[in-house]
Order: structure tokens, then sequence, then C-alpha cells
């Protein structure tokens, strides 16, 4: 799975580092610590940039190309920062055969930028994710916790009409 | 005592058409109007009839009422709660007689066929709370087995039952205990996989957003029969419902003794531990879960040695799919027989599937294994809308096939799947009707491999790769006969050396539809069209000159100038401009332009 850096710079707060280093001290010497560990540090920081992944490096004592191993390993560790609005269109079986993928192309269309891209001025970002489990509603994207479903290309423009 | 109980699902489905929104009013209302000492709510699992939540059922009269919203609350307390006159507008047609009466839900053609042993607890009970699920008998298949049998008996029943995993292999699940409780080790584990990454199927969610309980029962059984006192539960990150009545199931369970120390005071010891997955498709894959538990890259190791000698930091491990589990308490109290009578020759009990794409009842349903998928999509999925035709229905995702037609008549069961090319999976149904091109399905399914690929064997990583580079080239048109058949040995050539089933199943979309879809392969490659008219590269869009009146209104929203033609006159579409971008056809007032 091909993975982007940031190239923003990292911009931490003191208070988000004590957090982490509580979290680290709770889940040391803990078998298989380090994934709840990566999951908790992204709630914080929203993201996991190589300098979080450094700190957790050394928190947990692993080497940290093994943490960035992990970190490009699964989808849902980002390494880029996610917009204000994180739109997810669901390309899972059901949502594809009932159009997402025109849904996809049309929000893509509207907003100018790809799957796992952000928009320059930070409101948007834009993924494609695997099956949410609301396949009755299909087609469905979600919005932040907002959820939409029964869509068509259509309706795009309304509901981003929202967010703008 | 409540006169009356109001059902509304707390699924994933209908929370996702605002269900919670509606219990809260729902609970306001009540108090309104001074019931709440008359009316119980209770938010639920998931009901099944996912295509038409939100759902609420309301007992004692058992009325059925469907895609209800925020606004029909107030209308439901004073009609019917108030003074007892159903709101007929919002029940579900098929449960209204001729004669303008309510029957029961399980009279209608959805449940008529279904037999609920896995979600018999789903829509049924409020999952976070222990003491309805202890009501429905929670609990007991663990005190029996703890007080009366000795760990021997217990997988001697799960064996004489012929439960078979429902993850995908159907391998027999009393073996698989079998196997690990005859190591000795100083520590073993007990594992859930519960990391449900095949597109389209919530099975497994479904059971543990509306019965966690059962979960953590039959894996305490299952650690009794093994020996092992610490479970874990690798759960997708992406059921964020799911995880938290996990967590509360297991708060609750430790509340009542019946996880930790000295459970029913036997002396026995066993613990479950959640883990988030974090969006691998290829930690379903037994070895690759593990690792993932381990704390590492999500990938597969070969096999031997099987987890039940070397599993989960090295220790004799089990791994059971939430749906086995579902299975096991009520084996155990109902016996194995009870279990065996249920199913065909070699697979026993009944099976969840996730019904979804172009059928009319989308949502769960729970068939006796050897019903025919006639039955499932005809009867219980209602058919195909839109009046329009059958073409195929996909079971076991990324890793099953495409069942045609023509095999409609088919007992589903595992063997028969394998045997027709595809394979029972976890239990996703995916129906696709005449507009959908079974290329291009094939190409979507590789998408996804290529994309959750681990990257870890080349026959996976680079095979599948290429796989896709040729379908690609397929639906552009650009495909010729000869690429078929090296599709096809190289299918073969991944099916054989891949490490993991992810990879050795990754073929199957394309061989399945090679195998029963030749025709629109070749269509592409020489015809160069696409049936379907899904393909872009391959479609072209036509104006009916009969029908075009000449309003130039197409003309006008073509972005690069294709169309021409003068005012009243039928106009033309000069292919050779044409991007296919469908604009046209979108604003055509009179459907005078089709594709082809």
């Amino acid at each position: 799975m091909k993975k982007r850096k940031s190239s923003l710079p990292f911009s931490g707060t003191p208070e988000q580092e004590r957090e982490l280093a509580a979290v680290i001290q709770q889940h040391k010497g803990e078998k298989g610590a380090l994934m709840p560990v990566m999951q908790q540090a992204q709630e914080i920081y929203g993201y996991l940039p190589i300098e979080v992944q450094q700190m957790i490096a050394r928190g947990l004592d692993i080497p940290v190309e093994e943490v960035y191993g992990v970190s490009t390993f699964y989808s849902q560790f980002a390494l880029t920062p996610k917009g204000e609005y994180k739109i997810s269109v669901c390309l899972g079986t059901a949502c594809y055969v009932k159009g997402a993928q025109a849904v996809l192309d049309k929000i893509s269309e509207k907003l100018g930028i790809g799957p796992d891209e952000c928009t320059p001025d930070g409101r948007f970002s834009l993924e494609a994710c695997r099956c949410i489990g609301a396949c009755g509603l299909a087609p469905v994207m979600t919005i932040n916790d907002e959820v939409y479903g029964r869509l068509v290309a259509d309706d795009v423009e309304d509901i981003l009409q929202k967010y703008i | 005592m409540y006169r009356s109980q109001v059902l509304i699902c707390g699924g994933t489905g209908c929370t996702s058409s605002q269900s919670l929104k509606i219990i809260e009013a729902m609970e306001q209302e009540i108090k309104a109007v001074g019931l709440e000492n008359d009316v119980n709510v209770v938010k639920t699992g998931c009901f099944g009839l996912c295509a038409l939540g939100p759902i609420m059922i309301v007992y004692p009269e058992g009325c059925f009422y469907s895609r209800v919203t925020v606004d029909d609350v107030k209308e439901i307390v004073d009609e019917h709660l108030l003074k007892g006159r159903i709101v007929k507008r919002l029940l579900y047609d098929e449960t209204v007689t001729d004669t303008n009466d309510v029957k029961s839900l399980n009279e209608t053609a959805f449940y008529r066929k279904q037999k609920r042993v896995a979600l018999r607890n789903c829509g049924v009970i409020n999952p976070e709370i222990i003491d309805e699920y202890i009501a429905m008998d929670g609990y007991q298949a663990l005190g029996k087995v703890l007080t009366e049998m000795q760990p021997a008996d217990v997988i001697q029943i799960i064996k004489d039952s012929g439960l078979r995993g429902r993850g995908g292999g159907g391998f027999p699940t009393g073996v698989k205990w079998m196997l690990a409780a005859g190591n000795q080790a100083d520590q073993k584990y007990v594992c859930c996989n519960a990391d449900e990454g095949d597109p389209g199927a919530f099975m497994d969610r479904s059971i543990l957003e509306g019965d966690p309980h059962v979960v953590l029962e039959a894996m305490a059984i299952a650690g009794y029969a093994i020996g092992a006192s610490q479970g874990y539960i690798y759960v997708r990150a992406e059921y964020p419902i799911a995880v938290q009545r996990l967590k509360i199931a297991i708060d609750q369970a430790h509340e009542y003794g019946l996880l930790g120390n000295d459970i029913f005071g036997t002396g026995f010891h066993f613990d479950i531990e959640l883990r988030l997955g974090a969006g691998a498709f290829v930690c379903g894959e037994e070895t690759a879960l593990m690792t993932s538990i381990e704390g590492h890259r999500g990938e597969p190791r070969p096999r031997p040695p099987y987890p039940a000698v070397k599993g989960l930091f090295g220790k004799p491990t089990i791994l059971n799919n939430v749906e086995t589990y579902a299975n096991i308490p009520q084996i155990i109290l109902k016996g194995a027989d009870w279990f065996a009578s249920m199913g065909t020759e070699k697979s026993k009990g009944t099976k969840v599937f996730a019904l979804g794409g172009k059928i009319k009842h989308t949502g769960l349903v729970e068939i006796p294994m050897g019903t025919t998928l006639r039955e499932v999509i005809e009867e219980i999925g209602g058919g195909i809308p839109n009046g329009k035709k059958f073409k195929a229905a996909q079971t076991g995702g990324p890793s099953g096939g495409c069942i045609p037609a023509e095999h409609f008549d088919i007992p589903i069961d595992y063997d028969n799947l394998i045997s027709i090319g595809s394979m029972m999976g976890s239990g996703g149904l995916i129906v696709m009707d005449e507009d959908t091109c079974m290329v291009d399905i094939a190409k979507f399914f590789l998408e996804f491999t290529v994309d959750e690929s681990c990257g870890k064997c080349t026959p996976c990583r680079v095979g599948t790769k290429r796989l896709l580079e040729m379908l690609d080239k397929i639906t552009q048109g650009k495909g010729t006969m000869a690429d078929l058949d090296k599709m096809e040995q190289l299918c073969y050539y991944i099916k054989d050396n891949a490490l993991c089933g992810l990879g050795q199943t990754a073929p199957n979309p394309v061989l399945s539809t090679l195998r029963y879809f030749r025709h629109e392969y070749e269509a592409h490659v020489k015809d160069k069209t696409c049936p379907a008219g899904v393909c872009k590269k391959l479609t072209k869009y036509f104006i009916d000159p009969d029908t075009c009146k000449g309003c130039t209104l197409c003309a006008r929203q073509c972005p690069v100038g294709a169309i021409e033609g003068s005012v009243k006159q039928p106009h033309v579409i000069n292919q050779d401009k044409c991007i296919k971008c469908g604009a046209c056809a979108t604003a055509c007032k009179f459907q005078a332009i089709s594709k082809r």
C-alpha cells in the first residue's frame, strides 16, 4: 500500500507529548503493546508524523524502523494530517455495484483532490474506505461521524455545500 | 411490568440512518405523555432487514414499523401507545394481511425460511445489559461445562455436532480444539477473529453488536476445553459500536464473576482482552492475525507449525470466527444431535449471510445449510429490484467467485460452493444484475487484493499486480485472446504458490468469471464492447434520431464539443471527440441518448 509522507512541519504541543508519555507508561512491558499505543497516539495527534513515531520507539524501546514498518503496513495509520472534515466514501462490494465510484469521482472533481489527499486549506480530506457495514443504505459515505446513504452523484454538491 | 415494549434497532445499519435520535425522541415523548412506567424502550441489535431501516417493533402487537423518522415518533406515541391505534402507514407492507390485520414478522417471506441460531438474540435483547442475555439462558452453557463436564466431553460434543469454521475455510471446529488440547504448554490462548474484512459482509459485526456476551461465553468454554486462561478478540477498528459493546460486555461479565478468577467457584480462570485491527485485510488470515496481536506488521507465516502447536506468542492457540463461537453455547445446551439435525450431510447447522447489492431486501439472513440460492435470492431476498434480470451472485468476497443463474438451484453448503468455483467465505452474498460488468467486477476484486497483499511472497505481490494489469488492458479494449489464456495460467500459478489464504484465493474472482462469463471477456476483446455498458473506454453514446428533438441542450452540456447538429434537427455525437463523460445523457430531457 502506498503511503504519502507529510510535508507539513510537525506542530505537537507539550500537553500532547505528556498525554502520549502517559499512554506509553501505561502499556510499557505489555505483550504486543505497540499497536494499542500507536492507535492512542493517533487519537492524540490526529496522525502519526515521524516525530511521534520516534517518541513511541524511544518510549517502548523498539527500533524506530519497526514502528515505521507497522505504521506503513496498516491503512488506518495516517502519516499525513486529515482535514477538518474527513470524507470517506465506501467502496465495499455492495456500494460499488450500486455506483459508489461515481460518487467518489464527483467528490474528487468538486474538491479537486484525489483519495488520500487533503485540500490545501485543510478543510476536507478524502478517502475511499472498505465496507462500513451499512450495506442497506448503499452507496454510503461518511463525513466525520455523519452518515449519508442511498447516494447518487448528483447529491454530492448539496451535501458538500453544508460544510463549505 | 411494562404493558408495551418498543424495540428499536441500534445496529450500524439503522444508526447510520439516525435510529439513536429516534430512541432519544421516543424516550422523551413517552415521558412527556407520562407513559414511562408503562412502556419500555429497548435498544437492540440488528433485526436483519436493513433495507427497511430504521426499524421499530412494538410489542405485544408485534407491529413492524419501517423507515421510521424522528418526525414519526410523536404520531406513534400519540396514536399507538396512547390510543392503541396502529400507525398503518408506517407498517412494513408484507406484515399487513389482505384483511388489513397485522401478521407476525415470522410469517413474512423474509423471515419465514430463516432459522436463527447464531442470530437468535440479535434484535431481541438489549446487548448492553448482561441480565437480558442471562434471561435468554446466557452463561448457562458455561456453567454446565464447568460444573458437569470434563474438557474432553466438551470437545466431543463440538466434534459430534459437525460444526465447521464459519470464517471461510470450513475446518471442523471440534478437531481444531482437540489438536490444541493435546499440546502441553504453560500457557495457551483462545482467539476470536472479528476482523471481518470482506467488503459487503457484516454478519460478525451484527453478532458483536447484538449479542456480544455469546462470544465471551463461547470463548470461556473453549478456554476450559483446551486448557487456556487467556483470550484475545481481534476486532476491526472500523466497527466502533461493536468495540464499544464488547467493552461493556467484558466489564459486566467481570462484575458478575463470569470472567476472571474462580468462575462459578470452580477454580477456572479466564480473561479476555480486546485488540483493535488497523485496517489490513490480510489480518483475517490466522497467522497474520496472531502476528498483528503480537504488535508487528500483520504478515502471515508458513504453516506448519499450525497455531494449535505454535500460535500466538509461540504458544498453542485456537482461533475461531465470531459466528462459529455464536453457535457453541447452544450446542452445549441442546446437544450435538440437535445441531447436526440441521443442514446437509457434510455441512451442519445454519449459516448467516449478508445479502447486498441489487436485491430488494438488503440485510442479514440466517438459513439452514442446504437452502438453495434461489430461495435466498427470490424468496427471502425479495428478488431483483426495478425489473432487472439476475446475472450473478458473488459469495466469499475477494476470495470467492461469481455464481451464475444456471446454478440457482444448488443447495448452499461448503462443498457445493467450492465445486462450482466459489466458496462459502465469511458470508457476504452480493447480488448482481444485468447492469454489472463481470470483467469490471473481477477487476474490482483484484484492485482490492493488490491493495491488500502484504507483499511477503512474490506470487501474490507480483502475480496479482500482473493479473490486474491484464484485466485493465481488457477493460480498455486493448486485450487479446492470448491474454485470456495467459491470465488463466497465471491464476493457477498464484493459487498453487502463494503463501497464505489471501494469495491462494485471490485469483478466484477472475477464474470464476472466466468460467461462467467468458463471453463477456470475449466481447471486450473481440468486439471491443462492454455488454453491460460499464467499462468507460468501450462504451459509446448514441443519440436516437427519432427521439431527439434537436433542443441543443446536450451540445451545450458537452465539455469537449463533440455533439453536432442544428436546432430542431437530430444531433449526432462525434465518437472521435467524445470522452464518454455521460453529461449529455444526464442532460437529455427526452431520454434520446443511450450507451452501448
